[in-house]
């Protein structure tokens, strides 16, 4: 019996989810083994310091949702998996459920905690964008969808560290990839970032973005807008956060001229730092801040970046 | 051709979700529904499809009574034909359960083309449509940012992290829309009115022959209460800005 994780890459990195899991297997008190797919030695030592017991690396298999989910279904069943830990990810929602389904087991996405043992696991789920959270008991096998950025990183874990090279057929595969155009290779995803900056109808216009854009270089943050920026035509819908755009759960989030609708609270609401930016008093953005500037961002988040390139000795 | 969209019927994105927290439930009573706003991105797609080449368009949704309301918003869109999947137990977190009905029910109509939102927005799972193909066999897209068919084959690009791909595969498919794909054309009064006379072809879930272990929610709670906020002062923007620094930093630690 085992914890089974997906490690994912990004630009020859390990992800910061893909450590995420295995830390989080960890908890459920059993042998955790995550896959690797494509990824190299350094990849799993990461791994094993973040929690794994054993890597299974997979090489030289080109992504599509079938092959994956056959390949990590075929080290599930090989290894008598219990729970499947999946990133909440673009591609992990390609794969997950298709392993779910394969394996004959239940399936919770987008959790935010994890609780339990090998035999049942208890999640928390954030629903309606996280307008409320539900708790959900499950008897296992279990696959679970992760969101990045919610499970504490184990720093250096002293376990086995069984590295196990393999060769798995990931059968015919019907939907080929002819094509990959990276638009903003490089760029932090928004659903991942541990910190954003985010403008709404505050910033006046599109010319206005190297303002918030100059910050989140400095902080390695990604951008984010509300609805009435994307709606306006400001910034394409890719970065738009709330209910009708990305959830996103980052270490801090700094709003910049954003008034705090319902839907824009609720994709942003479980940021643990809220910083808000913003001349209205009372905009509703300041019910949710941690910490509020009621003055115009235009100032402000200039003088913010130029404090913390001190602070950073950025020149 | 046969085109199935799959709609699902979600409270509005102005509902206030906490007041509605009952238990393991939430309280339905004074609730507003809407199509989830990505499957009408997907209705559309199916219905410019249809434009190209002749198609039969199907929208099907699983639910209580009511989301036959969501059927006929999708006649007014212009759908040939509705479906609804009748299930007075169904739970919106529940997608082992709704991939296996629905694809029970797909199974039987046999569409060469299933489409839905990438995303709904009250469960927000995201894995039903993968899930739908990986019980039918066939391909899955997700996030398609442009759509092309021809004979029997089509052509995808998606939206991937920080970028697009093409993707190409044979019929049959099941493609998830994103904001990008298009622009909905929204129903026309004539439309609403005429919507409202069509025939809603009804299927009791209960009549699949399913047996499908299900999950048990134990509880729905309103998000944690985030601690009081502090504004920060100083005579200048300058100042509250090296003070909102020496915070995030310091008392934060998030810097």
């Amino acid at each position: 019996m085992s914890v089974i994780t997906i490690a994912e890459l990004k630009n020859g990195s390990l992800k910061k989810i893909s450590k995420e899991l295995v830390s989080a297997g960890r908890k459920l008190q059993d042998q955790v083994t995550a896959i690797l797919i494509n990824g190299t030695e350094q990849h799993s030592q990461e791994l094993f310091q973040a929690g794994a017991d054993n890597v299974v690396k997979i090489d030289g298999k080109e992504y599509s949702a079938e092959a994956w989910a056959n390949i990590i279904t075929a080290v599930a069943k090989e290894k008598s998996a219990k729970v499947i830990l999946i990133p909440h990810s673009i591609l992990g929602k390609d794969y997950a459920g298709r392993v779910a389904i394969q394996l004959g087991a239940n399936i919770i996405a987008d959790v935010v905690e994890i609780k339990g043992n090998i035999e049942s696991i208890q999640v928390k789920k954030p629903i309606y964008s996280g307008k409320a959270f539900a708790n959900i008991q499950v008897p296992t096998p279990i696959v679970v969808t992760i969101r990045p950025n919610t499970q504490e990183l184990i720093e250096n874990y002293q376990g086995p560290k069984n590295l196990e090279v393999k060769v798995i057929d990931e059968g015919n595969v019907k939907a080929k990839l002819t094509n990959i155009q990276q638009v903003e290779a490089g760029k932090i995803q928004l659903t991942e970032a541990s910190i954003i900056v985010s403008g709404g109808r505050g910033i006046k216009g599109p010319e206005n973005w190297p303002v918030l854009q100059a910050l989140a270089d400095v902080l390695g943050a990604a951008l984010g807008a509300s609805r009435a920026a994307v709606d306006a035509g400001w910034i394409d819908h890719s970065h738009q956060v709330g209910q009708t755009g990305k959830t996103v759960s980052p270490n801090l989030y700094i709003a910049c001229g954003i008034s705090g609708a319902i839907q824009h609270l609720a994709g942003m609401g479980s940021s643990k730092i809220i910083v808000a930016i913003n001349k209205d008093p009372d905009a509703n953005i300041f019910k949710v801040a941690t910490y509020g500037v009621v003055d115009d961002l235009f100032k402000v988040v200039p003088a913010m970046t130029e404090e913390i390139k001190k602070l950073y000795g950025i020149s | 051709m046969k085109i199935a969209v799959l709609i699902k019927q979600v409270p509005d994105t102005e509902t206030q979700i906490s007041a509605k927290i009952s238990g393991n439930k939430i309280n339905e009573s004074g609730i507003k529904w809407i199509v989830s706003p990505f499957d009408e991105h997907a209705l559309e797609e199916a219905l410019r499809i249809r434009e190209k080449h002749k198609a039969e368009v199907v929208a099907i949704s699983l639910g209580p009574d009511r989301v036959q309301e969501a059927i006929r918003t999708a006649y007014a869109f212009g759908v040939d034909k509705g479906l609804h999947i009748r299930d007075t137990s169904y739970n919106t977190l529940d997608i082992f359960y709704t991939a296996n009905v629905l694809a029970a029910v797909l199974k039987k109509e046999n569409p060469d083309v299933i489409l839905t939102g990438h995303i709904a927005i009250d469960s927000q799972s995201s894995m039903v449509p993968a899930m739908i193909a990986q019980i039918l066999g066939i391909p899955n897209i997700n996030n398609a940012i442009k759509v092309e068919i021809q004979n029997s084959k089509v052509k995808v690009t998606r939206e991937i992290e920080g970028g697009i791909a093409d993707v190409e595969t044979e019929l049959p498919v099941v493609i998830t829309a994103t904001k990008k794909l298009n622009e909905p054309k929204y129903p026309t009064l004539k439309g609403i009115l005429a919507a409202k006379k069509k025939n809603i072809e009804v299927i009791e879930v209960d009549t699949l022959g399913l047996n499908i272990p299900r999950i048990q929610i134990i509880s729905i709670e309103p998000p944690p209460p985030r601690p009081p906020g502090r504004i920060i002062d100083g005579e200048t923007p300058e100042a509250k800005a090296k003070e909102l620094v020496r915070l995030l930093r310091e008392e934060a630690k998030v810097i």
